[in-house]
């Protein structure tokens, strides 16, 4: 119960410029937040997705992003998983596709998904990109070359700039 | 314009955004049945956040249910702590479905319980939560942020799902199950094949399978990235409900004209048993090619396989014999009454004769929270739904998923063999 804080979620800007972390297909979300670490944040911070990476979990900066393929996020509903992303200081995913509940929960969590066929092929470890959200456009920054994502839903786009449903409703029940 | 699916017809029921809706728009829809496990403590942290205080109210308590599961007992110090947080929001709020560690793992028990209904349509704070499909619900897992939102509105986003149908035909050979045939599915089409989709589970060998096997291919349909995994609506389903709530209901139905994404043909005569090999569920062999693989861990239960059926299944290939000497064998039955009607019937007598050990109905094996995990070099047969890399303790272990039948077969040889020959 130990990641479940709001804290890490960034605020929202159409533009995010970072560097990248290339991840395969299918990162289950046992891998991104073992079960035998879920009451301990200073443990899941210390081993995630070090299977697939092992130089990630003490090299990853404030500010990265990851670029994997397909099924990312795929398996448990534990929250966690995006969440310990935020904690970690991603600022962004972007994945050939997403399995459900992990893409739901990004958005809940108001952290920026985006899904870009053939984007896994695209990239090394610490290149440099560009992002526009709302045009789910990639940009290259050494190539310049762009490539083009599925727009995300108009309604989800605004979750992301209303920094999540938790806020979203911790606003609404405010007395005004 | 052509007519409705099971998921539309019941997102159409529960939509506060009219029902003029096609695929992939997003609309809002009243929840009829919350359920949460240990999960509930983030919920419990979210609430203490809302001010004004005396706002802290569930949307309807009578909604929610509420059990412990994956740490039950507790096995920790800290996972006590959890649980009794979690049991002084459950009265205060008083929520009266509330189970604690009392009934087993929820994918069993709610149905026991007669929570679960044709028509409904259920989120849950656990992924698997697509097995009350079995029954004609349309029902899936969100995360913790989703589920704090539904306690509190009663309702949540939903994305208008593609339907695509598995019609199922042909007839099962000896000791083969719906888990070899789910398997098979996430071998052939991949582990996203019904991502963000809605299932439907037809055909003649659908029809036959007990609701206990539906319940298996429901499950596991998770696995396949779907959002609901129907199963076929009828009778058997009517009166398995009958027996269990008083509550009315309707079978819901889809259109003979509705519109699916794709429709697979699958037939199962000549199905031979099937394993999903390390790491991923998709990596799906027939044991034939991976029979003789030596195992140090054999483990039968989960809310996939470990109901009366899968049980009784184990105890036929086990009567009489003993299990390899180099084989553990974890049996976890999927709830107290399963557990119950395995003693009273002498199923567990057998079990326990053949060298296994039984466990309290929990959640710990599978997802490598306590009680049966692996060490490095490993290699455990399950008959669970998660074969990922750590999943059931060290990264260095090796899961193997297959039937009930597979898991006893494999443990009374010491490797991995075919059941049809018990």
């Amino acid at each position: 119960m130990a990641i479940i804080s709001t804290k890490a979620i960034k605020e929202y800007k159409d533009i995010i410029k970072g560097r990248v972390w290339v991840f395969p297909d299918n990162v289950d979300t046992d891998v991104v937040s073992p079960s035998k670490y879920l009451d301990n944040l200073q443990a899941t911070l210390d081993h995630t997705c070090e299977t697939i990476c092992k130089e990630f979990p003490s090299s990853v900066k404030e500010g990265d992003i990851i670029v994997a393929g397909r099924n990312f996020g795929c398996g448990s509903s534990r929250e966690t998983a995006p969440a310990i992303f935020q904690e970690k200081g991603i600022a962004a995913i972007i994945a050939e596709s997403f399995a459900r509940i992990f893409y739901r929960s990004s958005f809940a969590r108001a952290l920026p998904i985006i899904e870009i066929e053939g984007i896994s092929k695209e990239f090394e470890n610490g290149d440099k990109i560009e992002i526009n959200i709302p045009n789910a456009e990639i940009t290259v920054l050494k190539t310049k070359k762009k490539l083009m994502g599925k727009k995300i839903h108009p309604i989800l786009l605004n979750l992301l700039k209303a920094g999540g449903l938790e806020k979203q409703l911790l606003d609404e029940l405010k007395e005004k | 314009m052509s007519g409705k699916t099971i998921a539309e017809k019941i997102l159409a029921a529960h939509s506060l955004s009219g029902t003029g809706f096609k695929p992939d728009d997003i609309i809002t829809a009243k929840i009829d049945l919350i359920m949460s496990h240990f999960g509930t403590g983030k919920t419990v942290l979210d609430f203490n956040r809302i001010r004004p205080p005396k706002k802290r109210k569930v949307f309807d308590p009578n909604k929610i249910v509420v059990l412990f599961d994956h740490y039950n007992p507790a096995p920790s110090e800290r996972w006590a702590a959890v649980h009794d947080l979690i049991r002084k929001f459950i009265k205060k709020q008083e929520i009266k479905n509330f189970y604690d560690i009392r009934e087993g793992i929820c994918h069993q028990v709610l149905p026991e319980k007669g929570h679960i209904r044709p028509g409904m349509l259920i989120i849950g704070g656990d992924s698997h939560t697509t097995t009350y499909g079995a029954f004609n619900a349309a029902s899936c897992g969100v995360g913790n942020t989703d589920l704090f939102y539904g306690y509190v509105k009663g309702e949540l986003w939903f994305r208008i799902p593609y339907t695509i149908k598995f019609n199922i035909t042909g007839k099962l050979q000896h000791n083969i199950m719906s888990k070899d045939i789910i398997i098979k599915i996430a071998g052939d089409y991949s582990a996203e094949v019904a991502t963000y989709k809605s299932i439907e589970f037809t055909g003649k060998t659908m029809e036959d399978l007990t609701i206990a096997s539906r319940m298996t291919i429901s499950n596991f349909a998770l696995e396949l990235g779907a959002k609901f995994a129907f199963g076929v609506p009828d009778e058997k389903v009517v009166n398995w409900i009958k027996e269990r709530t008083q509550e009315p209901f309707e079978l819901v139905k889809p259109d003979s004209d509705a519109f699916y994404e794709k429709i697979y043909e699958i037939n199962v005569s000549d199905l031979e048993p099937q394993v999903s090999c390390p790491h991923t569920v998709d990596n799906v062999k027939p044991i034939s090619e991976v029979a003789g693989t030596k195992i140090n861990q054999a483990f039968l239960g989960s809310c996939t396989n470990g109901r009366y059926e899968d049980l009784e299944i184990a105890a036929n290939i086990l009567a009489g014999k003993k299990i390899h000497n180099d084989v553990r064998m974890i049996v976890t039955p999927a709830s107290q009454e399963i557990w119950l009607k395995a003693a009273k019937s002498g199923i567990s007598e057998i079990l326990i004769n053949a060298g296994a050990i039984i466990t309290n109905p929990n959640c710990g094996a599978c997802f490598g929270g306590h009680g049966g995990l692996l060490a490095p070099g490993e290699i455990c047969i399950s008959s669970s739904n998660r074969n990922f890399q750590g999943r059931m303790g060290s990264s260095a272990a090796y899961i193997y998923l297959g039937s009930p039948a597979t898991v006893a077969a494999s443990a009374l040889k010491g490797e991995l063999t075919d059941p049809r020959d018990f």
